[in-house]
């Protein structure tokens, strides 16, 4: 019959009492919050992305430049705008740079640091998500480590400038309650897209050709954005506040700094809402992610 | 079945997977029928067995490793793996399981190999000095002492495979996981991973289970093999059975003096004489039955020159399970 000789030891070694994990340290086991392992494993997989976009040093440069260069056209755009009017929705410049700047650099954060998460669906279809299953850590933080790229720091770079520029511009009395609220429009901001991309990438889960569908929320949400809300239709402008809470990331915030009327006849006080918004959002995104991540567990597909 | 292996390393108890799979008949709209992927299916495998997963396309053996590794989550039944339900405690069993899909790569691809390994180091935990045993042992058997320092994309098919196999045992896994371990490689990459697989079951008694298409992974690695097709277990034994449950036949080649009329023999009706080619015959028997009688009797009533027995081809042999298998 065939070669069997591995056979014979096979059964002595079916005897070994326990595993060779038994002598390894009790702390490799040990529970650990799973926030603070997916950070872990995210670091890890972005360091390993890092690097291995080092190994095309001269495409690094070129792609960085081109994404600072595509995002600053953008703002180019504005600017040929003002070169033919004084005031666009009733706002001026530096008000328009303001929002353009708060929505682009937190967009830019989120981007840069769950951006590639609308690769998903096409992880599922090619089948590429089982590796991820069979890891140790948290499949979220090993999606949205996928393909970090440092190059999207030109979006960030180009929104902070911007945003530096209308903040030198504007002409308003500015109190400590309107410095703070800059920081903090930054990252609730950010924490709203982010959940923005952790809600689109768990809907992938269910139909796997939908990038598009999230891209149009992502970046078609932070193009929205860097315009004023009296520009839009008032349903739009509802839909963003109530239902995609966008309007939260900077025009509910920044028209508090800017001393500007509220639209949808909104009280004063949800300038300060957007933290507790970003939480809430994470929310439902979370749940989706989870059910998305269950359902694939179950259909494979 | 062996008395050892009832309570085993890895238990499956009627376990089923069903998939509602949507067929588009129009736009928006569908027919949903119901796919028995994994039709109960029950078996056992001891710590340090190494066993062979085999079915045509599509039979239900993906799905089985996924449910085992926790990616998939049965519809049914009881599943365990070291005690462990996987679909719970996927994160958990991560760390006594290795898994290598032969057609793709955890390796990263525009860094070096032993990168990828750092990386295995650092997530799993795994302790310095046992990491860096691991690696060197690997890298020995594997023969990938040259490969460290090169990018993976420049590394051929083998030597990614011996590569993700490695990946695969740096966290000392108890149980390894290869699914078409062997697909595309060369012969002698064939053989080196065959050799490798067999030397880490003996001497480290990981527990080993493989689905392939090549039966000579399972001919010179496994003693036992299972056998699925339609989402059913069709077979749980050894190789050699395979002949017995699949009505296989061995060949007797005889050459003669000179060219006869096929050979006849009255006393013996299960043999057939299945090719005349000159002087040479090819007769079929049962494989169950001895060859020495036969050959003995065609001795006594032709002039035999020469002869020699071919093993059933093993591949036929499982072809023809499944066609029986349709068939019911």
């Amino acid at each position: 019959m065939a070669d069997t000789t591995g056979a014979v030891e096979v059964a002595g070694a079916a005897d070994v009492p326990g595993g060779r994990l038994a002598d390894w340290p009790e702390e490799v086991f040990a529970r650990r919050p799973r926030f603070v392992e997916g950070v872990r494993a995210y670091g890890l997989i972005a360091m390993m992305w890092l690097r291995s976009t080092m190994a095309y040093r001269a495409s690094f440069a070129l792609t960085a430049f081109g994404n600072f260069a595509a995002t600053a056209f953008d703002f180019v755009a504005i600017l040929l705008m003002f070169s033919h009017v004084d005031r666009l929705g009733g706002y001026t410049l530096p008000e328009i740079a303001l929002l353009y700047g708060v929505s682009g650099t937190a967009f830019g954060f989120a981007d840069l640091l769950l951006g590639s998460m609308d690769r998903l669906g096409r992880r599922v279809r090619d089948g590429t998500l089982d590796t991820l299953l069979v890891r140790p850590v948290p499949v979220l933080a090993q999606v949205a480590a996928d393909r970090f790229a440092l190059r999207r720091l030109g979006r960030v770079l180009q929104g902070a400038l911007v945003l530096g520029y209308a903040l030198v511009a504007l002409d308003i009395a500015w109190s400590p309650l309107k410095v703070a609220m800059v920081p903090l429009m930054l990252l609730s901001g950010a924490a709203i897209f982010g959940a923005l991309f952790v809600a689109g990438a768990a809907f992938q889960f269910v139909a796997q050709d939908a990038a598009q569908v999230q891209n149009a929320f992502t970046y078609g949400g932070n193009t929205l954005l860097q315009y004023p809300p009296s520009v839009f239709a008032k349903d739009l402008v509802r839909g963003v506040t109530f239902v995609v809470p966008l309007a939260f990331v900077n025009w509910l915030p920044a028209l508090y700094v800017l001393g500007r009327e509220y639209p949808l006849g909104l009280p004063d006080w949800v300038a300060f809402l957007p933290p507790l918004v970003a939480g809430l959002f994470w929310l439902p995104a979370g749940l989706a992610w989870r059910a998305g991540l269950r359902a694939y567990r179950s259909t494979g597909s | 079945m062996d008395a050892e292996t009832t309570t085993g390393f890895i238990e499956l108890d009627d376990v089923e997977k069903v998939f509602d799979v949507r067929r588009k008949t129009g736009f928006m709209r569908g027919e949903r029928h119901r796919v028995r992927a994994v039709d109960s299916i029950s078996f056992r495998v001891a710590r340090g067995e190494m066993v062979g997963y085999i079915g045509p396309n599509g039979a239900g053996k993906s799905t089985t490793i996924k449910m085992l590794t926790g990616i998939l989550t049965p519809s049914g039944g009881r599943l365990r793996v070291a005690g462990i339900d996987p679909s719970r405690e996927r994160t958990r069993l991560a760390h006594r399981i290795g898994v290598v899909f032969g057609q793709r790569t955890t390796l990263w691809w525009d860094l070096p190999l032993r990168d990828s390994y750092r990386l295995m180091h650092r997530m799993y935990r795994i302790p310095d000095a046992r990491y860096r045993e691991n690696l060197d042992r690997c890298v020995e058997l594997l023969d990938l002492g040259e490969l460290l320092d090169v990018p993976v994309r420049q590394l051929s098919l083998g030597q990614r495979m011996r590569g993700d196999i490695a990946a695969a045992l740096l966290h000392d896994p108890e149980v390894l996981y290869l699914d078409e371990p062997t697909i595309g490689l060369d012969v002698v990459s064939k053989s080196r991973v065959r050799g490798f697989l067999r030397d880490l079951n003996a001497e480290r008694g990981t527990t080993v289970l493989l689905t392939t298409h090549d039966l000579t992974d399972i001919e010179q690695l496994c003693k036992r093999v299972m056998v699925i097709d339609h989402g059913r277990l069709m077979y749980d034994g050894a190789l050699a059975g395979l002949h017995e449950v699949g009505e296989s036949e061995r060949t007797l080649v005889v050459d003669l003096e000179r060219q006869l009329p096929p050979i006849r023999l009255e006393s013996a009706p299960s043999v057939r004489t299945v090719k005349v080619e000159g002087p040479r015959q090819w007769l079929a028997f049962p494989a169950s039955e001895s060859a020495a009688p036969l050959v003995a009797r065609i001795a006594a009533d032709y002039p035999l020159v020469d002869l020699s027995v071919r093993e059933p081809d093993i591949e036929a042999v499982i072809a023809k399970m499944y066609e029986s298998a349709t068939g019911m």
